[in-house]
């Protein structure tokens, strides 16, 4: 085993991320050697991305706000498949993790009397974003990135893990590689935390970076670990759509959160059309009362344009489709609208949205403070991955914990914005916390040489394939075959299209063939990562065959509607003893009665 | 449909050359699509950083047309696209392969500056009380995406190889960040002075002319540090109370 560079730690946290620098520091104060593995750059994940904010009920702008009415939120974004007790610790804890970012030097936007303060977002009852203008995610990650360089974290930067060691039923490391040179290394830790965020690159129109390929999910689904929900894929309702080259980047709900509203070709506000019963008494009935909503009405409801994610997605779908859309296939969000209503407008969007300002100007021409945006749908964020234990974060594999987007439970069939930085924050806190606790109390395992050799020949193969098919080719057919066949709305015959499609994929990406030799070599590292989508793209569609009702960004074209019977369960799938994928419906435990009764107040 | 030539290096660990590519372009591509439709029909070992795609992570940093710049950011309909585009690696940093460069250095550099001291608590429940304008002051510094491409340009580093005895523009930032953080007690004055180097900037602004993030790096960084400096080691008055008074060094 000698060609193997060997590192031995307690804690291997497998990502870089909100969730995984989370982790890092929290395993680090309880005085345990701790590494953390990031697949780019330090600071560079997608985290760094994240704009409008992280969701607190600290109450700071509305007083009637407080954890109960975070967790009665969650639960009904999620459309009641959540975890209930994820949900609790993360509408309990989630406050304190955004004053402990302060106190290691975050600075947030204040109220008027210096606190820290909240914006409106899609699904939240009160303002509850604790924002620094549009760049919460840079202002999260670098705080946590500043602090965590200071505690003798061993960070291994550009390094790919390809696989999670196993000593019988445990977890005693992982194999991987660096970019820089194609080396293996192998790192033997007593707990692992995964924290490798999601699954965006396996749709051709995405919010995410190359990076997120489903490697935390696959990794853990080789090793025996169940996933949960992966038919619950977000799509963000704002990216841009033109030019072709930008689509995708998102565009923050922000946006909506400071007033903007969205119009058809028309004008009309077509929101309006079509309330889920589920928020009827919650949305305003007039544009007006949206208005004031926005603008810190505490009598007012919010404005259509602020419901779920999966909501807005779909009705932005069918606008397009009966021919009301913007030219270039999407709608038109449109924020400059408010100079009709306050008179220093274009300061306050600079100011509040700098970076979407920023970035329309630049890559579309477009003055946000003038002018309308045209967006559309983009694949943002998946629901769905390791199933954990709510307090401690472990999957049902023995040292290998997950947080964050590579886990499930918290966000059920529909995430809040918002709720995935606090997500990172309270659930990377925990799984660090435990997985050190977890290393203290054992031993390093065995290693098994034979896994080791067999993983690095089938990553050296690639090398020696006779060049019939290109990595990036087979790629962009697979996210193509996911975006046309298993996106925003789905029906079975689509489907099982998409499986046929899959399997094909899976062989031609066997005899993908890379140039070059193993230094940085870009091609090589998309082949490899190629495994992992077409594994997660696999699951997502079988997952979603499986659940035959329409529930949050689940929605069946040959099952509209929402089945009551489906409410009680959600769908695991764990690697079978053949290699087969075994599905099963897993009841959910029935509601706390306190926390039923929290759910019940808040309809 | 319209094609354009980029002329990229390739090479590794700085022995390479420049390598035409021709391939089709498209409204609103930047330079960073057209590296990739490169690498995926024409150089699939191609090696090229690249994340966010939107200019907020600071990853595609390199230099176009020998200007530096964000891959991600330049607009192929800013470039003459008549003769072929150079793209090449940053040329302060030691060259791994192709556009992609040694950075190291820099996370090594940030390590070194004493970390946010926050000063107690104003309110019983821990938490603190900050004016919104305190807050906008030191925005402009943290909107930093460490591309880098300050340090690329600056002739310290770039010309003179004074690694070892100056920090950089980015991190004169993340310094004046933490110097001017509403919150923070620390003290890094003596720091910037000694080890830091500051005293070697000389103001040729070229870092805040590159930074993408339109940060105005010398005249609301680095020069108010340098006055600090000044103050508190320069000045007659406070160098007697030095000797006299407190020793701080």
């Amino acid at each position: 085993m000698a060609e193997y560079v060997q590192h031995e730690h307690d804690v291997l946290i497998i990502g870089a991320g909100g969730a995984g620098l989370r982790a890092a520091v929290e395993a680090s104060a309880a005085g345990v050697r701790v590494a953390v593995i990031s697949k780019s750059l330090l600071g560079k994940a997608h985290t760094v991305m994240a704009e409008g904010g992280i969701a607190a009920a600290m109450g700071n702008v509305d007083d009637r706000d407080d954890w109960r009415v975070h967790f009665s939120d969650t639960m009904r974004g999620g459309q009641y498949l959540n975890n209930w007790r994820m949900a609790e610790l993360h509408a309990k804890e989630a406050p304190a993790c955004v004053r402990e970012l302060e106190a290691w030097g975050a600075l947030f936007d204040r109220t008027k009397d210096g606190r820290i303060l909240q914006r409106n977002f899609g699904g939240h009852r009160y303002p509850r974003l604790a924002h620094v203008g549009d760049r919460t995610g840079l202002e999260m990650i670098r705080t946590l990135q500043d602090h965590g360089i200071h505690l003798g974290l061993d960070v291994f930067m550009e390094h790919t893990i390809i696989m999670l060691l196993k000593d019988d039923d445990r977890v005693v490391g992982a194999f991987g590689y660096d970019r820089e040179r194609g080396r293996f290394h192998v790192f033997r830790a007593k707990a692992v935390v995964l924290a490798t965020g999601g699954i965006g690159r396996a749709y051709k129109i995405t919010s995410n970076s190359w990076e997120y390929t489903g490697d935390g999910h696959s990794l853990a689904y080789h090793a025996g670990a169940a996933l949960m929900d992966m038919e619950f894929v977000q799509f963000h309702p704002t990216g841009m759509i033109w030019p072709p080259s930008v689509r995708g980047i998102l565009v923050t709900e922000g946006v909506r959160g400071e007033g903007g509203v969205l119009r058809n070709r028309n004008g009309e506000r077509f929101m309006f059309k079509d309330i889920p019963p589920l928020y009827a008494g919650q949305t305003a009935n007039s544009e007006e009362e949206g208005w004031r909503y926005t603008q810190g009405d505490k009598d007012a409801r919010r404005p259509p344009e602020l419901l779920t994610r999966d909501h807005v997605a779909r009705c932005i779908r069918q606008e397009v489709r009966e021919g009301r859309g913007s030219p270039h296939g999407g709608v038109f969000l449109d924020i400059a609208w408010i100079k009709a209503k306050v008179p220093d407008a274009q300061e306050r969007i600079k100011k509040k949205l700098p970076s979407m300002y920023h970035q329309f100007k630049q890559l579309a021409d477009i003055d946000i403070t003038q002018e309308p945006m045209e967006v559309g749908p983009t694949t943002h964020y998946v629901m769905g991955g390791v199933r954990v234990d709510a307090d401690s974060q472990m999957s049902d594999i023995p040292g290998l914990f997950a947080a964050g987007e590579c886990a499930a439970g918290l966000h059920g069939a529909n995430r809040l914005g918002g709720n995935s930085l606090s997500d990172l924050l309270v659930f990377g806190k925990r799984a660090g916390e435990y997985a050190a606790k977890f290393a203290k109390e054992t031993s390093l395992g065995r290693l098994n040489t034979k896994n080791l050799e067999s993983a690095e020949r089938s990553a050296l193969r690639l090398f020696e394939n006779d060049g019939s098919e290109n990595p990036y080719t087979v790629q962009h057919t697979l996210q193509d075959v996911m975006q046309e066949l298993v996106g925003i709305v789905r029906q079975e015959q689509e489907m099982r299209q998409a499986l046929e499609r899959i399997q094909e994929l899976r062989a031609a990406s066997e005899r993908v063939s890379v140039d070059g030799n193993r230094e940085y070599n870009s091609g090589w590292h998309t082949a490899l990562d190629l495994r992992n989508l077409l594994t997660v793209s696999e699951i997502v569609t079988l997952s979603a065959l499986e659940r035959k009702e329409s529930r949050g960004a689940h929605f069946r074209d040959d099952f509209p509607v929402k089945d009551g019977q489906s409410s009680t369960f959600n769908i695991v799938v764990r690697k079978g003893v053949n290699g087969e994928m075994q599905f099963i419906r897993e009841p959910i435990p029935p509601v706390r009665a306190d926390l039923r009764q929290i759910i019940e107040e808040m309809k | 449909m319209a094609t354009a030539t980029f002329r990229i290096w390739r090479g590794e660990k700085g022995r390479g050359g420049f390598q035409d590519y021709t391939t089709e372009i498209a409204s609103g591509m930047v330079v960073l699509d057209a590296v990739h439709q490169i690498q995926a029909e024409q150089a699939g070992d191609l090696s090229v950083r690249w994340n966010c795609k939107a200019g907020k992570c600071g990853s595609c940093s390199a230099e176009i047309n020998g200007m530096p710049k964000l891959m991600c950011m330049t607009r192929l309909n800013a470039l003459p696209l008549d003769k072929p585009v150079t793209v090449e690696p940053m040329k302060a940093f030691p060259h791994i392969k192709d556009l992609v460069t040694d950075v190291a250095w820099n996370y090594l550099v940030k390590k070194r500056i004493p970390k946010f001291k926050p000063r107690p608590p104003d309110a019983p429940d821990g938490t603190w009380r900050i004016a919104q304008q305190d807050v906008d002051r030191v925005q402009e510094f943290r909107k930093c995406i460490e591309c880098y491409l300050c340090q690329d340009v600056c002739h310290v580093l770039r010309e003179h190889h004074m690694q070892d005895q100056f920090i950089g523009p980015r991190f004169l930032v993340y310094a004046a960040a933490l110097e001017m953080h509403p919150l923070d007690v620390g003290d890094r004055l003596a720091d910037l002075r000694k080890q830091f180097g500051i005293g070697l900037c000389n103001i040729t602004k070229c870092c805040t002319k590159v930074c993408p993030e339109n940060i105005t790096i010398t005249d609301n960084a680095i020069i108010p540090l340098k006055e600090r400096v000044v103050g508190r080691f320069f000045d007659p008055l406070s160098k007697l109370f030095r000797i006299f008074g407190h020793g701080e060094n």
